[in-house]
């Protein structure tokens, strides 16, 4: 390590390029932060020895440099944001629409995007926010974030601690507000003390030669922020592992009680009723909107109650459900229960629950019911004997009819969104059955020779709603590491770091200034501060790039 | 139904009192020249006119939310006229800090522009959908708007930065590129005068088109240049079409979409056109003489401090905010959709903007360009993402 002595008697670290103490430029090290090239000093980091820039030998030195260069920073965040962007061009895999010709990617993309879809697919961004090699790009923007800021905080810090209020000539002039005034009392320096005081400066004095400084602290606004956005990265790497986050759906229908998916067999939701509720179209308010664009749904709610099994802990026993909650769950109101979160998320309207026939003469255009008979289609009976002799047997149900491939009949899944069922129909005393078969808009004579013929007179649907459960303890440090973030970026940009240094020469007096930000507002307050007196007001020499 | 209509009329009245301060702001151009003691006055007289507009827009606010019951921020045309209102805030506010009239004279066009791109939208009021039902409408959406309102303000900078410094002796890459910007502003306008005029004429034309294995209806508000793909005309009587959409633009009505983007690129053009044959020459340079008097530094440290000012407004607004209340309406704080995502990018833009700005010495031009950049996502977030891609956020 070669310390490097400035004149003014302090000791600097290596690769200083303007001293802590007095700020004197360093001689042969003006180069690194360009101060060669301008009249005015780049007092970025105080032109304190940062690391990176100093030490650029080992291996590590050049890892460390590397990852320190907000422009190594700026495109990794450029690079991720490309590849984000890439990846709303079409949906995601999770978000395939359930209409969409096939749900499998392989099929999916190709089919409704073409070649671009094919390749998109291929190239994996259809489940791009989970691959490797976006979550390795989060992690590098981490590591840069921490390198970075050390990189800069350390030796901030020290500057800004060791400064002195005497600072060296050549600082003073070359900085981007400055004076220099050739006769100053004694009385008006007081004053400009003072009015400085008033603005809530803090004075510090050595010899005659004065800093003021105020909001030092918005200067540690950047190194909060950043450790909110560590603890963010963190949390988010966190959340990949299933003891920190656990997310199921789980499809209910009204007036069933099932287990819960994700809570280990040990609560069940029982659908006590769903409700789809529209908006009034003859409300007052509304009722433009609505003739113009249609009905509008007003709420989507599940009245649930959570059951905790007792017997959960002895293998193969029963469940012994024990009353937990009782909760209406509607969108942006979920049921809270032990940890676990349930969230209305979605429902189905497409099943029937139970269907009502009647049976009439074939030849009565009429289509008098001679008898009727409801079968429940969650659990049908076998056999159903009516009032006026009839006996109907089901011979097959197919609770989801389609005809497969082969053109036989059968059932997609094993819910009635579209029951058909081959009936065999006992006339009365007879024992030769009549076949028909009848599903929705569906109603075959089989024989074509049957004397009765049997038509559905009235269903019953009910609804099935979509919850899902979730368990994300990561929340907690999400919420942590934004309230971080947000403190640090208010204390950075609310409040700027200003300071103002009287420097007696002669009779007279050098005066000049620097922030990090709002040029402006620091120059108002040295207009306030030398009001009455005869210090010169301080001059604009920015070198703005054209 | 009166309080909608008093709502209705207040903002009405928000934008004529808006475009008469303009006309002062304007008037504050011949008052720096001359130098005197009446120096102030035409900019006081703009920025209490100015104040008055907001009051009204804000009566218009208040007055549809007890009207509709909920926070009017539920679709295109509240949201867009909300962020109208912000932006006048956000020029109000850095008025009020940096005193500089020309800025209004710039601000308030565009943000009156904004609001007039509102009213194209249909402005009845609409009942909530149930994943809008909560108080966090109000809270994320209007922080939202009033960051992005604060980071308009630094375009507004940005763009006079530009105009100001750009060199228009001659023909070089920058003015090129200014000159499109400006050109970008011509194409809204040319989107709300074509949009208007048909509006007025009462103007229907309805196509029948086949997606998938439905039949949807659309109806044309302009003629149709471009029919929707394998579109049907049915209305009789009206303009034929002169070629389809190309099959690849899908989602719902995506033909009269590309149909309104024929429309006000034409008439957008043809204001540019006849704009350039009154001026004989760009835009930017007929503007420049008028921004003589200003500071270039002025306008750098306006353009940053905006972007220092609406950051963080922003962050919490689009970011913090949003993601609560997707955890408390979907049970997820981040779901990656596109609305998400081009929220995401804004923030990781204007972060870089800071970035470059502090430690790369990126100031003037360079920061100029970003601001103007920035804008342009937030503009791209806006209307983009919520008309063409499909997402959570496509209410209009």
């Amino acid at each position: 390590m070669n310390k490097i002595k400035c004149e003014c008697g302090h000791i600097n670290p290596e690769g200083t390029v303007l001293c802590e103490a007095c700020g004197k430029p360093i001689e042969g090290n003006q180069h690194i932060d360009g101060n060669d090239q301008k009249k005015l000093l780049n007092m970025r980091y105080e032109g304190s020895a940062r690391r990176s820039q100093t030490y650029r030998r080992s291996f590590v030195d050049k890892v460390w440099s590397f990852f320190s260069s907000v422009k190594v920073g700026v495109w990794l965040i450029v690079i991720a944001l490309v590849a984000s962007t890439l990846g709303t061009l079409f949906p995601q895999q999770q978000f395939i629409p359930q209409n969409a010709i096939s749900r499998d990617p392989a099929i999916y993309y190709e089919d409704q995007f073409g070649f671009i879809g094919k390749i998109y697919y291929l190239l994996g961004f259809h489940e791009m926010y989970s691959a490797w090699w976006y979550l390795l790009l989060l992690g590098l923007i981490g590591v840069s974030l921490v390198i970075c800021s050390l990189d800069r905080f350390i030796p901030l810090y020290k500057a800004l601690k060791i400064q002195k209020p005497r600072r060296h000539e050549t600082f003073l002039n070359r900085q981007r507000l400055y004076s220099e005034t050739e006769e100053v009392s004694d009385a008006e320096i007081e004053q400009v003390k003072e009015k400085l005081k008033k603005q809530r400066y803090r004075i510090t004095e050595q010899n005659g030669h004065i800093l003021a400084e105020k909001g030092r602290f918005s200067r540690w606004g950047p190194y909060v922020n950043h450790i909110g956005l560590i603890i963010i990265l963190l949390a988010a790497i966190l959340r990949t592992t299933p003891i920190m986050f656990t997310d199921e759906y789980v499809w209910v229908r009204e007036g069933e009680t099932l287990v819960i998916p994700g809570t280990k067999g040990e609560y069940y939701i029982e659908n006590k009723k769903f409700h789809l509720d529209m908006h009034d179209p003859e409300d007052e308010r509304f009722k433009d909107a609505i003739e113009k664009s249609g009905m509008v749904e007003s709420n989507f709610q599940t009245d649930a109650v959570i059951y905790k099994d007792a017997n959960e802990d002895v293998p193969g026993a029963e469940p012994e459900l024990e009353h937990v909650l009782t909760e209406s769950i509607q969108m942006n109101k979920p049921a809270k229960f032990d940890g676990y979160t349930l969230y209305q998320q979605g429902y189905q309207q497409n099943e029937f629950s139970s269907m009502t026939f009647k049976i009439h003469e074939t030849a009565d255009e009429e289509e008098t019911a001679i008898d009727s008979f409801t079968i429940d289609l969650f659990n049908p009976e076998s056999e159903y004997i009516l009032d006026n002799g009839f006996r109907v047997a089901i011979d097959q149900y197919y609770p989801d009819y389609y005809l497969a491939e082969d053109g036989t009949p059968a059932s997609e899944t094993n819910y009635p969104r579209n029951p058909a069922f081959v009936l065999l129909v006992y006339p009365p005393d007879e024992t030769e059955p009549e076949i028909s078969f009848l599903g929705i808009g569906r109603n075959i004579d089989a024989t074509g020779e049957n004397d009765y013929k049997i038509a559905i007179q009235d269903f019953d649907t009910h609804y099935v709603s979509g919850l899902t459960l979730r368990v994300d303890h990561t929340l907690i440090f999400f919420g942590i590491g934004a309230a971080i973030f947000m403190i640090g970026v208010i204390q950075g940009m609310y409040w700027q770091h200003r300071r103002v240094w009287l420097h007696p020469k002669d009779d007279g007096v050098l005066l000049a200034a620097h922030t990090n930000k709002n040029w402006f507002g620091l120059s108002k307050d040295i207009e306030k501060a030398i009001e009455q007196t005869n210090i010169k007001m301080v001059e604009d020499r920015q070198e703005l790039d054209k | 139904m009166d309080l909608f209509n008093l709502s209705g009329n207040m903002l009405f009245a928000a934008f004529i009192l808006y475009l008469i301060a303009t006309l002062f702001f304007g008037a504050t151009i011949r008052e720096k020249r001359k130098k005197g003691n009446k120096k102030e006055v035409a900019g006081n007289i703009a920025i209490t006119i100015t104040i008055l507009g907001f009051l009204a827009q804000l009566t218009y606010f208040f007055t549809r939310w007890m009207a509709s019951g909920h926070a009017p921020l539920g679709n295109m045309f509240e949201f867009v006229t909300f962020l109208g209102m912000a932006m006048v805030l956000a020029f109000i506010i850095i008025y009020f800090i940096y005193r500089l009239g020309f800025l209004g004279l710039f601000a308030l066009p565009i943000a009156m522009l904004i609001i007039a791109y509102a009213s194209m939208f249909p402005s009845e009021v609409a009942p909530l959908v149930p994943s809008l039902n909560s108080y966090w409408l109000w809270i994320h959406v209007s922080t939202v708007a009033i960051g992005q309102g604060i980071l308009f303000i630094s375009f507004v900078a940005g763009l006079m930065y530009l105009i100001k410094e750009i060199d228009q002796t001659k023909r070089t890459k920058r003015n090129t590129w200014l000159e499109i910007v400006v050109y970008t502003l011509f194409l809204v306008i040319g989107f709300i005068v074509i949009t208007s005029v048909f509006n007025v004429a009462g103007y229907k034309a309805t196509f029948e088109y086949q997606d998938g294995t439905q039949i949807f209806e659309t109806e044309y508000h302009l003629p149709a240049i471009a029919a929707p793909n394998n579109g049907v005309l049915v209305t009789d009587g009206v303009v034929e079409p002169l070629f389809e959409a190309p099959s690849w633009m899908q989602g719902e009505d995506a033909g009269r979409k590309f149909n309104t983007v024929i429309w006000s690129l034409l008439t957008g053009t043809l204001i540019y056109g006849i704009t350039v044959l009154i001026l004989r020459k760009r835009v930017a340079a007929a503007i420049q003489p008028l921004l003589r008097s200003v500071k270039a530094d002025l306008l750098d440290e306006i353009m940053y401090r905006a972007v220092a000012i609406g950051f963080p407004v922003f962050t919490l607004g689009g970011l913090i905010f949003a993601a609560i209340w997707a955890q408390i309406a979907w049970g997820r704080f981040w779901g990656w959709d596109p609305k998400e995502v081009w929220a995401l990018i804004t923030w990781f833009f204007y972060a870089a903007f800071l970035h470059l700005r502090l430690s790369r010495g990126w100031h003037g031009e360079k920061s100029g360009w970003l601001a103007v950049i920035g804008f342009g996502i937030i503009m791209f977030n806006l209307i983009v993402v919520n008309l063409v891609l499909s997402g959570l956020h496509s209410y209009a």
